[in-house]
C-alpha cells in the first residue's frame, strides 16, 4: 500500500493533539482578546512561523538535492540590516541610507540583501558546481560575521511601531507571522505548482545531467531555488528582529538551519531530491513547535526537546532510507 | 632541476604559502608577534581545536563529514566536571567514562551511516542535538572543576627555553597530530580511508574492509571530539554545556584550508595543521590589532573558505 508522505506527519501531529487534549489542560482553548486571538494552538502556529518559513525555501532547495546551512546566519543578517536601517543613526554603518520613515522600504532593503545572499550560494552550487553543505557553510561561517560588522558587534535597538507589527501585531484577529507564512506558501505554492518551475525542480533533483540534457537550465533552477531560500529567510530575519525590536546578530536564527530541514525532513520531502511537499514542511515545522510546546507545558526540562528532536531526526530519516526497508521486506518476500 | 608538484599537493602547498605570507605580515605589522611565547600560544590556545579537526580530517577523507564534534566537547566538558566535582569521581575515571561515551556515539553515527546508507550530515546532525540536549540537561551553568590532579597536569609542560613552557594542551594536541599523521600515511586503515574517499565501490570491490572503516572514522571523530572536550576542561578548569557552540565549523574550515577535498580522497592531517595555524593567526592577528572585534575573524576564515573551495574547484578534474 502507497501512503501519502504527508500522512505520517499529520498522524505523529493528530496523536500529539490527542494527548494534549487528554492531559494539558486548555490547550485547545482559543479566546478573542483585543481583536486577536489567543491560545496554546495560536501560540504554537506564531512560534512556528520563522521555522516553516525557512522550511519552504529549504523544501525547494532539498528538493534540487541540495541543502542550504546558512538559513539561520541569513536571518542574523538581514534582522541586522533590518534594525539598522529602522534605527536610523546616520554615524552608523549604513547610516547614509536614510530610510527609517519607511517601513516598506527598510523591509525591502533587508530582503534584497538577504536574496543577494541567496544568489551567492546559488550561483557557487549551480554555476560553480561546488556541493550545496560546502558552498551555504561559507555564508554559515562568515554571515554572522556580516551581521556583526553592520551592527558593529553591538545588539541594535530601535522604535518603530509599524516595524514592530509585522510582529506583534495581527490582521483579522490571526497574528501577523502566521498570515505572512499564508500568503508565503500560497505564493511559492502558485510559483511551483501553477508553472512548469515546479517540474523543473524536481528534474533536477531526480537526475540533475538528465534535467540538463533535457533541456532544462538547471543552474538558472538551482540560483532561483537558493534565492528563494535566502528571500525566505530574510523574512523569517525581519519578524525575528521585529519580535524583540532589536537585532542579536549572535543568536538571531542560531540552530534554525537544522529545525528547517528537520520540518522538511519530517514533512515527508525526500532528502535525496526529487519529489517534494511543501504542504508537508509546514505540517513539519508545526508539529516540531507542537512537540516543543508540549514538553514545555509538561514542566520537563527544555532540553529534552533537543534529545526529543535527535530521536526524532533518527527516526524519520530511518524510514525514510531505502536500505531499511528493503532489509525489512526481504525475508516477507522470501517467504512469499 | 625542475620541481614538479603533483596536482593533488596544490592545496596544501597553497596553504603552507598563505600560512608564511599571513605570518610574516603579522609579524613585520605588529611588535613581539614573532615571540617564542606568541607561537606557542598558536598551539596551546587551540590545542583542543586541533584535536577535533584532527578526527574530522579522517571523517571528511572518507567523503563524510561530523557536525557533532562541537556538541561532544560541550557535552564532554560539563559531564567530567559534574562527575569530578558533585559525583567524587577521579578526574581519570572520569575522562575515561567520557571518551568511552564520545567513542560509543561515533560507532552508532557510523553504523546509522553505512548500515542504513544515510547522509553523514543528517545523522551527525542528530547526534549535534542528542550531545548538546544531554550537556545542556546535565547543567545549564558552568560547572567549576579544582582538583589536586589539575595541578600536576598543568605542571606537567615542557620547557623551551627563555621561560616558555609548551602547556600540557598543546603536548597532548601535538601528539594526537603525530598518531594521526602516522594512521593516515602508514597504515592499512589509513590507505582504506583515502580509498573509500576516493571511491566506495572501488574500494569494496579491491577487497577492502569498508563497513569496518567507515565505522570506525566515525568512531575515532567521536573519540577525537571527546579528548578535544577533555583537553579544554584540563585548560580551564571548568565545565560548560554551551562550549564548543560553532567548533563544528571551525574543525571544517581548518580541515578544508588544510587543502582537504570536502569530496574525500585527496587531503592530509599535515595540511589540517597549516589550516588550523592559518586560524590562529588570524585570531592572534586580530587581537593584537586591538580595535577590530572577534567577528572579523568569521569573516577572514569564511573568505579563506571560499577561496580555497573554488581553488579545489579549479584543481579537481571535470567529469
Amino acid at each position: 500500500m502507497k501512503v501519502h508522505p504527508i500522512a505520517y506527519s499529520v498522524a505523529a501531529l493528530a496523536l500529539l493533539l490527542l494527548f494534549n487534549a487528554f492531559f494539558t489542560d486548555g490547550f485547545f482553548a482559543i479566546e478573542l482578546r483585543d481583536g486577536r486571538f489567543y491560545g496554546s494552538l495560536v501560540d504554537v502556529l506564531n512560534r512556528a512561523a520563522p521555522v516553516m518559513l525557512l522550511s519552504l525555501g529549504m523544501t525547494l532547495v532539498i528538493a534540487t538535492r541540495g541543502v542550504d546551512l546558512s538559513v539561520g546566519a541569513v536571518m542574523a543578517i538581514a534582522g541586522a540590516v533590518a534594525a539598522v536601517l529602522a534605527n536610523g543613526d546616520p554615524g552608523k554603518a549604513l547610516g547614509w541610507l536614510q530610510v527609517s520613515h519607511s517601513v516598506p522600504l527598510v523591509v525591502l532593503c533587508a530582503l534584497g540583501v538577504a536574496t543577494l545572499a541567496g544568489v551567492f550560494n546559488g550561483v557557487l552550487v549551480g554555476r560553480f558546481g561546488v556541493q550545496p553543505i560546502v558552498a551555504t557553510l561559507i555564508l554559515m561561517v562568515a554571515g554572522r560575521g556580516v551581521a556583526q560588522l553592520v551592527t558593529e558587534g553591538q545588539i541594535v535597538l530601535f522604535e518603530n511601531p509599524s516595524l514592530e507589527l509585522l510582529a506583534n501585531g495581527s490582521v483579522a484577529a490571526v497574528p501577523t507571522p502566521v498570515v505572512i507564512v499564508a500568503l508565503a506558501f500560497v505564493t511559492v505554492a502558485v510559483l511551483v505548482r501553477k508553472t512548469a518551475l515546479g517540474l523543473f525542480i524536481e528534474a533536477v533533483g531526480s537526475n540533475a545531467k538528465a534535467a540538463r540534457l533535457a533541456g532544462v537550465a538547471s543552474a538558472g533552477v538551482v540560483i532561483a531555488v537558493y534565492a528563494v531560500s535566502g528571500l525566505m529567510a530574510g523574512v523569517a530575519g525581519v519578524i525575528a528582529c521585529a519580535n524583540i525590536s532589536a537585532a542579536d546578530s549572535g543568536t538571531t536564527g542560531l540552530y534554525l538551519e537544522l529545525d528547517a530541514i528537520l520540518a522538511v525532513a519530517v514533512g515527508g520531502t525526500s532528502l535525496a531530491g526529487g519529489r517534494f511537499s511543501l504542504a508537508g514542511s509546514l505540517v513539519g515545522a508545526v508539529l516540531m513547535q507542537a512537540l516543543t510546546t508540549t514538553i514545555l507545558t509538561r514542566g520537563v526540562s527544555p532540553h529534552a526537546t533537543l534529545v526529543a528532536k535527535a530521536l526524532i531526526i533518527v527516526a524519520v530519516i530511518l524510514l525514510q532510507s531505502p536500505a531499511l526497508r528493503a532489509s525489512l521486506r526481504a525475508p516477507k518476500e522470501q517467504a512469499a | 632541476m625542475t620541481v614538479r608538484i603533483a596536482r593533488q599537493n596544490v592545496p596544501a602547498l597553497a596553504t603552507l604559502a598563505v600560512l608564511v605570507v599571513l605570518y610574516v605580515a603579522a609579524g613585520l605589522t605588529f611588535d613581539g608577534f614573532f615571540s617564542l611565547r606568541v607561537l606557542v600560544n598558536f598551539f596551546g590556545d587551540n590545542a583542543f581545536l586541533g584535536i577535533v579537526a584532527v578526527g574530522v580530517t579522517f571523517v571528511i577523507l572518507t567523503g563524510g563529514i561530523d557536525l557533532s564534534v562541537g556538541a561532544v566537547v560541550g557535552c564532554t566538558t560539563i559531564c567530567s566536571a559534574v562527575l569530578i566535582e558533585r559525583q567524587g569521581f577521579h578526574p581519570l575515571a572520569a575522562f575515561g567514562a567520557m571518551l568511552l561515551a564520545g567513542t560509543l556515539l561515533g560507532t552508532a553515527h557510523g553504523v546509522l551511516i553505512h548500515r542504513f546508507n544515510l547522509q553523514p550530515f543528517l545523522v551527525t546532525l542528530a547526534g549535534l542535538f542528542l550531545a548538546r540536549g544531554v550537556g545542556l540537561w546535565v547543567s545549564t551553568e558552568s560547572v567549576q572543576a579544582d582538583h589536586p590532579f589539575f595541578k600536576t597536569l598543568s605542571a606537567s609542560k615542557l620547557p623551551l627555553g627563555d621561560g616558555v613552557f609548551l602547556p600540557f594542551g598543546a603536548l597532548m594536541f601535538l601528539v594526537v597530530f603525530a598518531v594521526g599523521v602516522y594512521i593516515a600515511s602508514s597504515t592499512r586503515f589509513g590507505r582504506t580511508v583515502y580509498a573509500i574517499g576516493g571511491s566506495e565501490q572501488s574500494a569494496h570491490l579491491m577487497g577492502l574492509d569498508v563497513a569496518r572503516t567507515k565505522v570506525a572514522v566515525y568512531a575515532l571523530s567521536g573519540f577525537c571530539s571527546a579528548l578535544g572536550g577533555v583537553a579544554l576542561v584540563v585548560y580551564t578548569s571548568a565545565g560548560n554545556a554551551i562550549n564548543g557552540t560553532g567548533l563544528e565549523l571551525d574543525a571544517i574550515a581548518a580541515v578544508v584550508i588544510g587543502g582537504t577535498l570536502l569530496t574525500g580522497g585527496y587531503g592530509s592531517v599535515v595540511g589540517t595543521l597549516f589550516g588550523l595555524l592559518i586560524l590562529s593567526v588570524i585570531q592572534t592577528a586580530i587581537i593584537f590589532e586591538g580595535s577590530l572585534s572577534s567577528w572579523w575573524a568569521k569573516i577572514v576564515t569564511g573568505v579563506l573558505l571560499l577561496a580555497f573551495i573554488l581553488l579545489q574547484r579549479a584543481l579537481q578534474p571535470r567529469q
